[in-house]
């Protein structure tokens, strides 16, 4: 049923099973290794659900040096390795295959240090993203990155992917709050890069880790810029009876020389479905604009009343302000519930293409066309201010080949993003899903590149093999990498 | 050129506008330099994105990007004063050296603003890197590599950066008679508000706090912040006093027209009096900028001494004066440096671009 191709199994790998997870549990602690088939099956996929695969065995450290151990076995048995935060990727960036180890890092979970005087928290990466900010919360502080699934999901998936979430266009992406790693490289060393100052003299290897999806290295440790808290935030809802007005206005916005936190917007097909969902309240209409705004009350009132008067501009359907903490809840209601509204249509592709912001409105044109082509509805819920469109398809998985059309109308919409000048993915991470797409937006030239770079943490191509680069283009590389003694 | 260059194996002196990169302390037959790579090639304020050809002067970019109310958030500095240097510098000098001012404490250093990169290898292979837009995870992110690479791994061509609304209003809080431990208490304190405090700097016994944004945000965080200090005497400066100070803080004026050895050490805020103290042992001048993280140091001292009393903060040398150009760059681990040579050697493999510059 699926279309994404991967490699063939090493049958050497396969044939040396035993051996190999014997090595691995005598080198760990009791507990560390498993490998029965009924337990490694909870590891067969990451939120892509719709392909699966078990590993040989899945490895779960409780310590940096214990992951070493087991990347060093890997290494010297020629193994090849899967690293697996939370499992929530979208993208297949924790699928395993059947001849891999998966090392995942859930039982990492110390806070190691949490130092507010110099700004910043150490932990160990296994911990959630929403408990980093659990932590700080006493201090006044909290962690910026909040990726829609930050109750599951680790800091490890978070710097795989550089993960942003619905306020990254006031505080950044992971990549702008990440300061420091601690990495065990393929061979099982283990090296620190960065730390708690502001900035390196050398080359910005931090930089390079946040956003590799597993293919350099596997980070343990991380030191996370901390921020105060905002005194308050409150949102406003803004409808609009075409796409184009509302596209039109996330600019103005942007342009007045305001600095929302964030700006989300949802579609017709999304808000219907919400409202049957959870009656939000929202207007019926072509688009919703939530733009929330932060500070003290009159610093909110002051930002709020420059976006009426943006807004009023446009003929908006509807503009409505909060003004208490139960009506931002009201307005924040359907949107938060937009994932799980959609799912009750049905099954669906979550895309994660990015645009220029002056774009949206040309790209959710085009895609309204291609859906009409394609035959399969499309909902768009996505983070505006940015770019980063989640365009979500919606088709039937018992149907036949609705998976691979389905797949299609995605692989369209991407091409299209980057047509448009934008890239693949925001913040979702290439994995498998986008992988054979990678020579759309890259030149030969630029992905070979990239893949030398991986040949320099990882010459034995061990590393989450399958994955970001298009198997064709990689294959020198991991037959190379065969032939090292 | 680079091809070329690579073939012979000769080396090549990478440079912007030559108003930063020591150039002569570079063994090589040529230069290479990107100033004719010139012009802004879009520019949409609406999406907050500028892309600019390497060798567009900062100016010719600052000032298109004011006439939109715009600017770059990490606040460039300009090196000339300091450096006695002429020239224009040129976006892709910025982006090669990243250069950020005392607005990396609140908005992230040049490298937090880069969204993609052009530019030639050491091969002369022509490589294009991340993008246009501010979310991108696809495959590995070059342009921080590149980003603080000073030249060694390529020649930038082209860069895209993210733009930001320049604050509409800005004012300082100034507190005169404060040690540097004093100093660092007020950081710490001024930094854990929500008052979006941008600029935390101290010289010559007076701590600066800048607060900006729309005016009346602007006087809300001067009442709030005066008020957490209220035991402290605090003198307020307006709008045109405040934006000359800072211009003179972030150039470092203070210690222009000299050329006595400048030193550029970062350290953890929290340690910042115990390292001034012992740099003050070897003789010499400071100021401290971010929040104390970030600490400069005149001083004829010799460069093994500076780095002992830097502990484990990382000195390095902007102004050379009479020290070997060795002295540049801290070492690394031995771990580090060795992964980051084997990255020159595979975006340079002939070693051609600004050897011996960052290291082998």
């Amino acid at each position: 049923m699926s279309t994404i191709a991967m490699p063939e199994p090493d049958a050497g790998v396969l044939a040396r099973a035993p051996q190999i997870i014997a090595a691995l549990e005598a080198a760990l602690p009791a507990g560390t290794v498993i490998s029965s088939p009924e337990e490694t099956r909870a590891y067969e996929c990451d939120a892509l659900t719709a392909y699966r695969c078990p590993p040989l065995a899945v490895v779960l450290p409780r310590t940096t040096e214990e992951v070493a151990t087991a990347m060093r076995v890997c290494h010297e048995l020629r193994v090849p390795v899967v690293p697996r935060g939370a499992g929530t990727s979208l993208a297949g960036g924790a699928l395993p295959t059947a001849d891999s180890v998966v090392i995942g890092t859930m039982r990492l979970r110390e806070i190691l240090e949490v130092d507010t005087a110099n700004r910043f928290i150490r932990v160990q990466t296994g911990v959630t993203n929403l408990a980093v900010s659990a932590e700080l919360e006493v201090e006044g502080f909290f962690y910026a990155p909040d990726p829609s699934s930050q109750l599951a999901c680790t800091i490890a998936g978070n710097i795989a992917m550089n993960s942003g979430g619905a306020h990254c266009l006031k505080y950044g992406v992971t990549t702008n709050n990440l300061m420091g790693v601690r990495i065990v490289m393929a061979t099982g060393d283990i090296v620190e890069l960065g730390g708690p100052l502001l900035g390196v003299s050398g080359l910005d290897l931090v930089g390079l880790i946040c956003g590799s999806e597993g293919q350099l290295a596997i980070v343990t440790e991380a030191t996370l810029r901390i921020v105060p808290k905002p005194e308050g935030a409150r949102p406003v809802l803004i409808g609009f009876d075409s796409a184009e007005t509302a596209g039109e206005c996330v600019g103005r916005i942007i342009r007045s020389g305001l600095l929302p936190v964030a700006i989300e917007y949802m579609d017709d097909v999304c808000l219907r479905a919400v409202e049957a969902f959870v009656k939000a309240g929202y207007p019926n209409c072509a688009a919703v604009l939530i733009v929330e705004v932060e500070g003290s009350e009159a610093e909110i009132d002051h930002q709020i009343e420059r976006i009426r008067l943006i807004a009023e501009e446009l003929n908006p359907v509807e503009f409505r302000a909060s003004r208490t903490a139960e009506e931002s809840l009201a307005i924040w209601k359907g949107r938060k519930s937009a994932f799980g509204a959609m799912g009750r249509l049905g099954d669906y592709l979550c895309l994660d293409g990015t645009v220029p912001v002056s774009k949206l409105p040309h790209t959710l044109k085009r895609i309204g066309e291609l859906s009409k082509a394609y035959g399969l509805e499309v909902a768009n819920v996505f983070h505006a201010g940015d770019g980063n469109m989640h365009p979500l398809i919606l088709f039937n998985a018992n149907a036949p080949g609705e998976l691979e059309r389905a797949e299609e109308f995605g692989a369209d919409i991407l091409r299209l993003c980057v047509d448009a000048g934008g890239c693949l993915t925001g913040e979702h991470g290439v994995g498998i899903e986008k992988r054979d797409l990678m020579t759309k937006q890259y030149t030969a030239d630029d992905l070979a590149i990239q893949m030398e770079i991986k040949s320099v943490f990882d010459p034995a191509w061990l590393l989450n093999p399958a994955k970001v680069f298009p198997l064709e283009v990689s294959q020198p590389h991991r037959d190379a990498a065969a032939r090292c003694p | 050129m680079i091809a070329e260059s690579y073939a012979r194996a000769a080396p090549l002196r990478v440079v912007g506008g030559s108003t930063r990169i020591r150039s002569e302390a570079i063994a090589a037959a040529q230069t290479l330099t990107s100033r004719r790579l010139s012009g802004i090639v879009t520019y949409e304020p609406g999406a907050l994105t500028l892309i600019a050809r390497a060798g567009t002067p900062i100016e010719e970019i600052e000032a298109t990007l004011a006439a939109e109310g715009q600017a770059f958030a990490f606040e460039p500095m300009d090196h000339r004063a300091v450096l006695g240097t002429k020239g224009a510098p040129t976006v892709g000098g910025m982006v090669s050296a990243n250069i950020s001012g005392p607005r990396r404490i609140h908005a992230g250093a040049c490298r937090d603003h880069l969204l993609g990169v052009r530019f030639v290898d050491g091969r002369g292979r022509i490589i294009r890197n991340g993008g246009r837009v501010m979310k991108n995870v696809t495959g590995l992110d070059l342009g921080k590599l590149l980003c603080g690479s000073h030249g060694t791994l390529g020649v930038l061509t082209e860069v895209a950066l993210k733009t930001l609304p320049a604050a509409e209003s800005q004012q300082t809080l100034a507190f005169h008679g404060t040690s540097v431990k004093e100093a660092t208490e007020i950081f710490a304190a001024a930094l854990a508000t929500p008052f979006e405090v941008s600029g935390a700097a101290f010289r010559s016994g007076t701590v600066w706090l800048r607060v900006e944004g729309l005016s009346p945000q602007v006087d809300y965080r001067r009442e709030r912040l005066s008020a957490l200090f209220r035991d402290r005497e605090i003198d307020i400066l307006g709008e045109p006093a405040s934006r000359a100070l800072w211009r003179g803080l972030r150039d470092l004026h203070h210690f222009a027209g000299s050329s006595v050895p400048l030193w550029r050490i970062l350290v953890k805020p929290s340690e910042a009096p115990a390292v001034v103290a012992r740099l003050h042992a070897l003789g010499g001048d400071v100021s401290l900028d971010w929040g104390g993280g970030l600490i400069w140091f005149e001083s004829n001292a010799n460069g093994s001494a500076v780095r002992h009393a830097a502990g484990v903060g990382q000195a390095a040398l902007l102004r050379r004066g009479t020290l070997p150009n060795s002295e540049g760059f801290p070492a690394e681990g031995a771990s580090v440096a060795r992964l980051s040579a084997a990255l020159r050697r595979t975006f340079d493999p002939a070693g051609i671009l600004n050897p011996g510059l960052m290291g082998k």
